[in-house]
C-alpha cells in the first residue's frame, strides 16, 4: 500500500542533542516498491547492525513497532546490516555530526 | 562446562516450553520487547530492576536473590534457560550470574531472541505464574568475579581482554553506538589488554561459532589460555558473552568476568590508561 503523509525516516529526534550526537536511524519498510516517496509495511521485528568501516560490529538494535532504529555513532563511514525472517540487506553510509542520517530502507 | 551442559537449540526451548522442571527467563536491560512478545512461559528480569543492588554498585545479596528466585517459582533443581535481546548480552550476566550464586543447572539459547525471532517462532503476551519455591543460594563464587585492584595488578602479568569494539576500546566511543555517547568517565582501554571485540564469539544470526572457531579468535590474537583472563567490557555484559566461551563452551577455568569493567576502571583516578589500536 502506498503511504504518504507521515514523516519517512526514524524515530523523532526531539530531546536529542544534535551538537554533540552523530545520529544514524531510519525506518525498514517492506512489500513496498523502492522509489522517492516512501511506501510500504514496517517492519517490526527486524534487526539493524551498524559495521564500522572495516567491517566490524559496533551495535545493533532490533527495530520498534514502526520499523523504526536509531544508533549514536561518531562522524564516517559505516554499514547498516538489516535482518529480519527472511532478509537481509546491506545499505552503506556516510555520518556526521550535527546532521542526523535519516533512511528508508525496504527489504 | 561444554557447549552440551551449557548451551540449548531454539528447538529444544520449543520442545521444553511446557516442562514443569525448566524455567524459560528472559534477561534485558530493556523489558519493554517482553512486554510486547516472548518466547511462551518464559518470564522476564530486568538487568538492572532485579539484578542490581541499586543503593551499592554491586550483585544482590544472596537473601535478595534467595527471594527473587522464590518469588518466580525456581528450585534449586530447577532447569534455567536464559535468553535475551541484544545478542543475549544480558541473558550470559544472568548465567554468570546464577553460577556466581551456585545454581546448578543454568543453560543459555543459543541465538537469544534474535534467532527465535529470524526462525519466524511465535512469541506471546501471556505472563506465566509460577508456584513460589524456597530457593537457598550458595555463598557467592569469586573465582569467576574480578575486582578492580586485580585487575590493576593483572596489567602486564595476566590475559586482559577488552571485547568491546575498536572505536571504544581505541577511545573514539564512550558506550556502544546504540546508546548516547555520554559519561564522566574518560575513554581508552586497560593498558596490555587485547581487544577481542565479543562479536568475534558469534555468527550474524547470533549464534556461537564452533568450537575451533572460538578457539582460533583468542590463540590467533595471542592469548595464552593457559595463562589466568580477565575479560571487560563497559558495564560487564558483553564480557559476560566472552566469559561464557571461554569458560564454559572451551572449558576454560581460570577466566573471570571484571563486572567494574570500564565504567569502573575509565573513572578510578591515578591509574594508567592507554588510547589508541
Amino acid at each position: 500500500m502506498r503511504t504518504c503523509g507521515a514523516t519517512p525516516g526514524g524515530p523523532s529526534l526531539d530531546g536529542i542533542d544534535l551538537a554533540t550526537q552523530t545520529v544514524i536511524q531510519g525506518v525498514i519498510l517492506k512489500e513496498g516498491v523502492d522509489d522517492s516517496v516512501p511506501n510500504g509495511a514496517p517492519v517490526t521485528n527486524g534487526h539493524v547492525r551498524l559495521l564500522d568501516a572495516s567491517g566490524e560490529f559496533t551495535a545493533e538494535v532490533p527495530t520498534n513497532q514502526s520499523g523504526q532504529f536509531r544508533f549514536f555513532a561518531s562522524p564516517g563511514v559505516w554499514t547498516l546490516v538489516v535482518q529480519a525472517p527472511g532478509a537481509r540487506v546491506e545499505h552503506k553510509v556516510s555520518a556526521q555530526r550535527g546532521v542526523p542520517t535519516d533512511l528508508v530502507i525496504h527489504i | 562446562m561444554s557447549r552440551e551442559t551449557s548451551l540449548v537449540t531454539a528447538d529444544w526451548v520449543a520442545e521444553n516450553l511446557k516442562n514443569p522442571d525448566v524455567a524459560i527467563i528472559e534477561v534485558d536491560e530493556d523489558t519493554t520487547l517482553y512486554g510486547q512478545g516472548h518466547i511462551e512461559n518464559a518470564i522476564t528480569f530486568h538487568w538492572r530492576e532485579d539484578l542490581q543492588d541499586g543503593l551499592i554498585r554491586d550483585l544482590i545479596s544472596k537473601e535478595k536473590f534467595e527471594a527473587l528466585l522464590s518469588k518466580n517459582g525456581i528450585a534449586n533443581d530447577t532447569t534455567v534457560v536464559l535468553y535475551g535481546g541484544n545478542n543475549n548480552w544480558f541473558a550470559t550476566y544472568a548465567f554468570w550470574y546464577f553460577k556466581i550464586y551456585g545454581h546448578q543447572d543454568v543453560r543459555l539459547l543459543d541465538g537469544g531472541r534474535k534467532r527465535w525471532e529470524l526462525d519466524a517462532r511465535p512469541f506471546v503476551t501471556e505472563v506465566p505464574v509460577r508456584t513460589a519455591t524456597r530457593y537457598v543460594a550458595k555463598e557467592r563464587d569469586n573465582s569467576i568475579r574480578a575486582f578492580r585492584d586485580e585487575v590493576v595488578a593483572a596489567i602486564g602479568t595476566k590475559n586482559i581482554v577488552d571485547v568491546r569494539s575498536p572505536a571504544e576500546f581505541s577511545g573514539e566511543l564512550a558506550a556502544p553506538a546504540h546508546l548516547p555517547q555520554e559519561g564522566g568517565q574518560i575513554k581508552g582501554h586497560i593498558p596490555t589488554a587485547k581487544n577481542i571485540p565479543w562479536s568475534k564469539a558469534a555468527n550474524e544470526d547470533g549464534t556461537f561459532k564452533s568450537d575451533a572457531e572460538l578457539n582460533e579468535i583468542y590463540t590467533g590474537a595471542g592469548v595464552d589460555l593457559a595463562k589466568d583472563t580477565i575479560a571487560y567490557c563497559r558495564i560487564g555484559e558483553r564480557s559476560a558473552f566472552s566469559w561464557f566461551v571461554l569458560h564454559e563452551l572451551l572449558g576454560v577455568n581460570n577466566v573471570k568476568n571484571y563486572d567494574g569493567s570500564w565504567t569502573e576502571y575509565g573513572s578510578l583516578v591515578g591509574v594508567p590508561v592507554a588510547v589508541g589500536a
